[in-house]
């Protein structure tokens, strides 16, 4: 997600909030245990060839791909770090959504789908080896399968030692728990089943956060007695009205709280942050992949958008609620615990309003959705590590003749390694915090160039192997040197936050660090793919190309008489169109 | 033949509705006083999982007819 890098960790400080579980809540979250495991077991019969465990043998309809589209992507570090956000910055938080996905999530859809199911590629990296050439592939293959089992880690981390600070589980165990569930279902079910219970964890964090929200909407007054409070907490932070508007102060960075002005947020998290992500992730694309057509495949990013857009309302709303809640009445109206910085623990906004609105029963079914939407993010993960893995690198390199049960063989082993490396990743974490914080500036290095290549890549014929891979390796390189000559506002130069190589400006805030950060390498690695690819012969004839890029592609026809939804284009303006509604109410 | 998901996740939904629903209607009514604004939310909520689960597994039913 693109946001891993950019908010706090979702591990909670040394306070916390203590829940204690009844019976019931004990009843709720085994019945579901048993179901996620019991689909798993339902469908591992319909395992019998490696498609069937890595692209769900293409067989998915529309809507069940969308959710899983969104539900691998609304990990528990989206939960709890957009409510923290939500706390933090107000609604201008929701620029995640209205800027940072639907526009790519559309783009996705409309232009670059027909190129990844079109092209019959197996994988994100598969689609790169045929347009540009096998080392471009590896390149991405390797720092993807690193970033996957690294991401399933934290999410493993993060769970352990939440579930360790508020309900006092033990640490270990929850690691060893989390890991075995994941990998029965995964094991069983492959990409089938990461996708049901995705789609399941949907359905749950809805029906689980939506009396949440409602209750503490109902407490504090309604809209207008939030608006009040997040007012009167503005104006107490010395920026008035900041917390309950989206645009309006995004004139300059020092007005707002994300401390961005919105060129950066533009064009750096909307345009290349969030595009780079939506549209070249495995993670996603392979849920859009196991479509069982084209205009299925090209729809469920679509479809996926309608419900992403109203998401503000789940996951930021819960933060702005309990903001207003401790500025109304202190602490004896929401038990926040406060850091040592003086700030309330952001990332205890949900336990907190867990613990004060749900009585035992609801707080099961709250608890549950927390846990299954941190299980899923782990499972997207190794699902698209399993397939990258598989294909893409030992297949490739190991056993190009591997015959089909060797590979589906391979896949399963790759699922256990994956998590127990994920297990080690989540150990390195709980000893080595600034390890992990610099595994995932590195992983921002090589991340935000990845946008440009495959822009050019589909819409250009003329860009060639060489120019996509140099081009890259530089855009990689422009994010480093950025990164090592700039710093965000009261921070001392250091290799993790920046200035290392000099100090030659000083952003507002991290995060307008880290957007321009992805602007100067999106630059940097779109100029150097075009000009190395002028200097070089085409490497693929268009005969090759067909099916891969733009202009060489029969564009993909709708069946007379099919009705405007059902259509990817008027789909994806409707969508677009009820985005900018949102973010004109919101002003 | 795939499973169709909205057969478990009907089924899933109801018997989380009636565990709601159940422990609703048995518990001390102090506890809504002191957490949900005096809302029965077990009892409101556990009606709303229990109905999401019966569309869903009536939406399962007739596809497969």
């Amino acid at each position: 997600m693109i946001t891993l890098a950019m908010l706090d960790h979702a591990a909670p400080g040394s306070s916390a909030v203590s829940l204690q579980l009844a019976f019931v809540d004990y009843l709720i979250l085994g019945t579901y245990f048993v179901f996620v495991i019991g689909i798993g077991w339902a469908i591992r019969r319909n395992m019998k060839t490696s498609s069937d465990f890595f692209e769900s043998g293409r067989s998915l309809p529309a809507w069940i791909c969308a959710l899983g589209f969104i539900g691998a992507n609304l990990g528990a570090q989206e939960v709890i770090g957009m409510a923290a956000s939500g706390a933090k910055y107000g609604i201008a938080t929701s620029h995640f959504y209205w800027v940072g996905a639907i526009p790519a999530m559309v783009f996705v859809g409309i232009f670059m789908m027909p190129f990844y199911y079109g092209s019959k590629a197996r994988s994100v990296p598969e689609y790169l080896k045929l347009r540009f050439d096998e080392k471009t592939r590896t390149l991405n293959a390797l720092s993807f399968a690193v970033m996957t089992v690294f991401s399933s880690g934290i999410s493993m981390f993060a769970l352990a030692k939440l579930l360790n600070a508020i309900l006092g589980w033990n640490f270990d165990a929850c690691i060893i728990a989390s890991g075995l569930v994941v990998l029965v279902y995964i094991y069983s079910g492959g990409l089938t089943s990461a996708i049901y219970n995705e789609v399941l964890q949907f359905f749950l964090i809805v029906l689980g956060f939506l009396p949440l929200v409602l209750l503490g909407l109902q407490d504090i007054g309604g809209w207008d007695g939030l608006m009040k409070n997040l007012d009167g907490y503005s104006a107490a932070k010395g920026m008035p009205g900041a917390w309950s508007s989206s645009w309006q102060h995004m004139g300059s960075a020092s007005a707002n709280p994300i401390g961005i002005e919105w060129f950066g947020l533009v064009a750096g998290l909307g345009f290349v942050l969030s595009f780079g992500y939506w549209c070249t992730d495995f993670l996603v694309i392979q849920r859009a992949m196991a479509a069982k057509d084209m205009n299925a495949a090209r729809r469920t990013p679509l479809i996926a958008a309608i419900p992403k857009m109203m998401f503000p309302a789940l996951v930021i709303l819960p933060g702005m609620l309990a903001i207003a809640l401790y500025h109304k009445g202190g602490s004896a109206s929401i038990a926040l615990p406060i850091g040592t910085d003086g700030n309330p623990d952001y990332n205890m906004v949900v336990p907190a309003l867990l613990a004060k609105y749900f009585p035992h029963g609801m707080l099961g079914i709250g608890l549950t959705a927390l846990m299954a939407s941190f299980m899923s993010g782990m499972a997207g993960n190794v699902t698209a590590f399993n397939t990258v893995w598989t294909y893409d690198l030992y297949q490739r390199w190991f056993k190009p003749d591997a015959s089909d049960a060797h590979l589906l063989k391979v896949g399963r082993i790759t699922t256990v390694v994956g998590l127990l490396i994920s297990a080690v990743c989540a150990y390195a974490a709980t000893k080595f915090n600034n390890i992990m914080d610099m595994l995932q500036l590195v992983f921002g290095f090589v991340n935000a160039p990845l946008f440009a290549i495959f822009l050019l890549g589909m819409f250009w014929r003329r860009a060639t192997g060489h120019g996509a891979f140099f081009g890259l390796l530089l855009g990689t390189l422009a994010a480093a040197v950025f990164h090592g000559n700039t710093l965000p506002a009261g921070e001392a130069a250091s290799l993790l936050k920046g200035g290392w190589i000099s100090v030659q400006h000083t952003f507002a805030s991290p995060m307008a660090q880290s957007f321009w950060m992805a602007i100067c390498a999106f630059t940097s690695c779109f100029l150097g793919t075009f000009l190395i690819s002028l200097a070089t012969t085409p490497n693929r004839t268009d005969e090759e190309l067909r099916g891969l890029v733009y202009s060489l592609t029969d564009k993909p026809q709708e069946a007379p008489g099919t009705a405007w939804y059902a259509r990817p284009m008027p789909l994806g303006l409707v969508v677009l169109a009820a985005t900018v509604g949102l973010n004109i109410i919101f002003w | 033949m795939q499973l169709d998901i909205r057969l478990p996740m009907g089924l899933l939904f109801l018997i989380l509705g009636v565990i709601l629903i159940g422990y609703g209607l048995i518990s001390d009514q102090a506890i809504y006083a002191a957490h949900s604004l005096g809302q029965n939310v077990n009892l409101i909520w556990g009606a709303i999982f229990a109905l999401f689960g019966g569309v869903m597994l009536w939406l399962a039913r007739r596809a497969r007819e």
